[in-house]
């Protein structure tokens, strides 16, 4: 399975996700935002980081750089596109997924291991993995999920809903809210389940020393659900 | 031609820097301040003689890129 890395002037976690993609088996590249075109993927990645240094709002000025012309075009005919923190950020400015992330409620810089419950396993990222909760890495100042009323009916109408914030036990309620997030919403899909952004790092938890392995499980799992 | 552009977050939407600044405010003794929005300002300098079509260019530059539409208006002055 062959996957791509989109790197912007800004992205920080591009190596991480790099290493993760290649340790399950992805043969992955590298590819500099301002190339015309994309290599022949399977699975297109927008990495985290502060692309622009954030300037004007996250995201929004790498959702107009060159190379986003192509992964439009790849995600609008079912290629399968992960944005991941700054990812996530980018894929809502581009108009690809709904709403836009806002600096978080209280106003800090959040840096910390989170549980997130799995609401849709019906699409090729949650289909089949061995868990309902997963413990993954934020690490985000403007991660507040907002998008209007009928968006949010549309998102759970559709079952758009990806992922939540929630405890170890999956009770995704307030207490368990870490930024503010609009029903602790975490991740997203697009209306085909082939675009999916998400604050939480699954490249950050891939060892069992250093961090934990829900992340293994995510990758491990995308990559047995493509062959 | 100089345009000038104001974005601010729509109402009903959270502002939690302005909340902030609100609160500092009423921290000075400023205490008659009930709310506070942030926003944004751009001067834009574009070569156009026509104020109209400047203005025209500059609408399309907010709803492209300058605010996000979702949660931000923007006002041209």
């Amino acid at each position: 399975m062959k996957s791509s890395v989109i790197i912007f002037p800004g992205s920080n976690c591009d190596r991480d996700m790099d290493v993760a993609l290649k340790k399950f088996g992805f043969k992955n590249q590298m590819v500099w935002h301002n190339d015309p075109s994309i290599p022949k993927s399977d699975l297109i990645v927008l990495p985290g980081g502060f692309s622009y240094g954030d300037y004007l709002r996250c995201g929004s000025i790498a959702s107009k750089s060159k190379i986003i012309k192509p992964v439009i075009d790849f995600a609008n005919k079912g290629g399968l596109v992960l944005g991941v923190c700054n990812g996530f950020q980018i894929l809502t400015e581009t108009g690809l997924l709904p709403g836009i992330l806002q600096q978080n409620k209280f106003l800090n810089f959040i840096c910390k291991n989170i549980f997130v419950k799995i609401k849709d396993k019906e699409n090729k990222y949650f289909k089949n993995i061995k868990k309902d909760i997963l413990e993954l890495h934020i690490a985000h100042n403007e991660g507040n999920y907002f998008c209007s009323e009928g968006e949010l009916k549309s998102l759970e109408d559709n079952n758009q809903i990806a992922v939540t914030y929630c405890n170890e036990n999956g009770e995704d309620n307030d207490q368990n809210n870490p930024n503010g997030a609009i029903k602790n919403i975490a991740g997203i899909f697009n209306k085909n389940k082939n675009v999916l952004g998400m604050m939480p790092h699954p490249e950050r938890m891939i060892d069992s020393y250093l961090s934990g392995e829900d992340g293994s499980l995510f990758f491990e799992n995308l990559i047995s659900n493509f062959n | 031609m100089k345009i000038k552009v104001i974005v601010t977050l729509k109402s009903g939407v959270l502002d939690p820097q302005g909340k902030a600044i609100q609160q500092t405010l009423n921290g000075m003794n400023f205490k008659k301040v009930e709310d506070v929005r942030q926003g944004k300002f751009f001067e834009i300098e574009i070569k156009e003689d026509d104020e109209k079509k400047a203005k025209s260019q500059v609408e399309e530059m907010c709803k492209s890129l300058l605010a996000n539409l979702v949660i931000e208006d923007f006002k041209i002055i």
